[in-house]
């Protein structure tokens, strides 16, 4: 299941929040600039030294990996069918790496330390017109949120089985999408309601 | 807690949904400490809440709260009349429990410490202590409403708005959540079916069709919304 921050008084729990997302777009664009496997396989054993170092052990790494495995197999699969193994070994290492190092992130950060740390780092946008407070908010949102589309993707699938309707893509992703609209209604009532002001310096 | 300094005034207020109308010419003051609004599905008992705290304005009169007007100080409003939806997943914001409370209280400019500080003494008081750091979507459904409430609760509302708050849960949540309203300081309105949650309230209000049905304590107001929903 998805994860969210773990409490802890490691390195990475103490490290300022803009530094460890700043860290997470470094590494994450040096991972695919290295050459090779070996490489990558060395990236990989250093980023499960960090979860062991900081506490929140080899079974978090695992969990962040575990949700995606059958789009790994997918795509593995596809690359040794175009590529070779080893080509396909590459590529799913490098979003392993990927994958984790960004676990490392949330699992270490409160949700709110990163939406105002990039609500500061956004500003340079303003004059172009973007909102750092709307963009940060909407990362809060997405995190809160992923998991209760999965219930309501689950509770809508569950009804559709009833009907014998659960292979169908379309009976599903209907509901789910307008039960998805009117919640955003609702949210954003909601969000009002404990006055947030998108527009506050 | 007196409500005087807070009382809300609907005057003459009628909205419609496109060509429906919701709500027909309503007139009132709410000054009671417990008030219950009482309806059947589409009778406007939810829109005539919305309207309390400015999420929804009125096509026609004028709704006040403590002499502000929903309409022109909308912001000032929403910090005197604080809102509890249905359902909580569509009240928590952030998705850790702690970060969700203080939502409200950065919005308000808190500083720090204070945030900290109430933050505490909401998950004290709600026995959510050992769920601080947690997800808020493994919350039971009962929790998930204490959370939500909490949520409003640091805000200091003089008004408390609860619409149907008991609805999606089961019956030791339910007793937890009316446990919980009973408890509160502020003014609470409360619009629901749950005719058990507000035997013991100053005040119910029926509505049906828009309109006012009975307006009285609330054991004889809501015999009349049982009459009406029975045909009698």
């Amino acid at each position: 299941m998805f994860e969210l921050y773990r409490p802890g008084s490691s390195f990475l729990h103490g490290m300022r929040p803009g530094a460890k997302l700043l860290a997470l777009a470094g590494c994450g664009t040096a991972i695919f600039l290295l050459p090779g496997l070996p490489a990558i396989c060395a990236v990989l054993l250093a980023v499960l030294g960090i979860y062991a170092a900081t506490g929140l052990g080899l079974a978090a790494a695992w969990a962040q990996l575990r949700p995606v495995l059958v789009i790994f197999a997918i795509l593995f699969a596809a690359q040794v069918w175009i590529s070779g193994w080893l080509t396909g070994a590459f590529f799913i290492a490098r979003f392993a790496a990927l994958l984790m190092l960004a676990g490392l992130l949330t699992l270490t950060t409160r949700v709110s330390d990163m939406v105002a740390a990039m609500e500061r780092g956004f500003q340079v946008l303003r004059p172009i017109g973007l909102n750092p407070s709307k963009i940060s908010l909407a990362l809060a949102l997405a995190l809160r949120f992923i998991p209760v589309l999965a219930q309501i993707t689950g509770e809508v699938r569950e009804a559709q089985k009833v009907r014998g309707l659960d292979r169908s893509i379309i009976a599903i992703a209907i509901p789910v999408i307008v039960r998805t609209l009117r919640m955003s209604d609702a949210i954003a009532d909601a969000i009002e309601a404990r006055g947030y002001n998108p527009d506050r310096p | 807690m007196t409500t005087a300094g807070t009382a809300i005034r609907f005057d003459s207020v009628s909205h419609a949904f496109g060509e429906k109308p919701v709500l027909r010419d309503i007139s009132l003051t709410l000054a009671e400490r417990r008030i219950a609004i009482v309806g059947a599905n589409g009778s406007g008992k939810s829109t005539f809440a919305r309207m309390i705290n400015g999420l929804l304005l009125p096509d026609q009169g004028r709704v006040t709260v403590a002499g502000l007007d929903t309409a022109r100080d909308g912001k000032a409003v929403r910090q005197r009349v604080g809102f509890v939806f249905q359902n909580p997943d569509n009240q928590i914001v952030f998705p850790i429990v702690e970060e969700d409370i203080a939502f409200g209280m950065k919005n308000l400019r808190l500083k720090k410490p204070e945030i900290e500080t109430k933050t505490d003494e909401m998950l004290r008081r709600y026995g959510l202590e050992g769920h601080r750091s947690h997800p808020a979507h493994l919350l039971s459904g009962g929790q998930k409403q204490l959370l939500a409430i909490s949520g409003v609760l640091v805000m200091e509302p003089d008004v408390i708005v609860f619409d149907e708050p008991t609805t999606l849960l089961d019956l030791r949540n339910k007793i937890r959540v009316a446990e919980a309203i009973e408890a509160l300081g502020q003014t609470a309105i409360v619009v629901t079916h749950d005719l058990d949650l507000v035997a013991d309230f100053d005040r119910a209000i029926v509505f049906d069709d828009g309109r006012i049905l009975a307006d009285d304590a609330p054991s004889p107001a809501p015999k009349r919304y049982v009459e009406a929903m029975s045909g009698v």
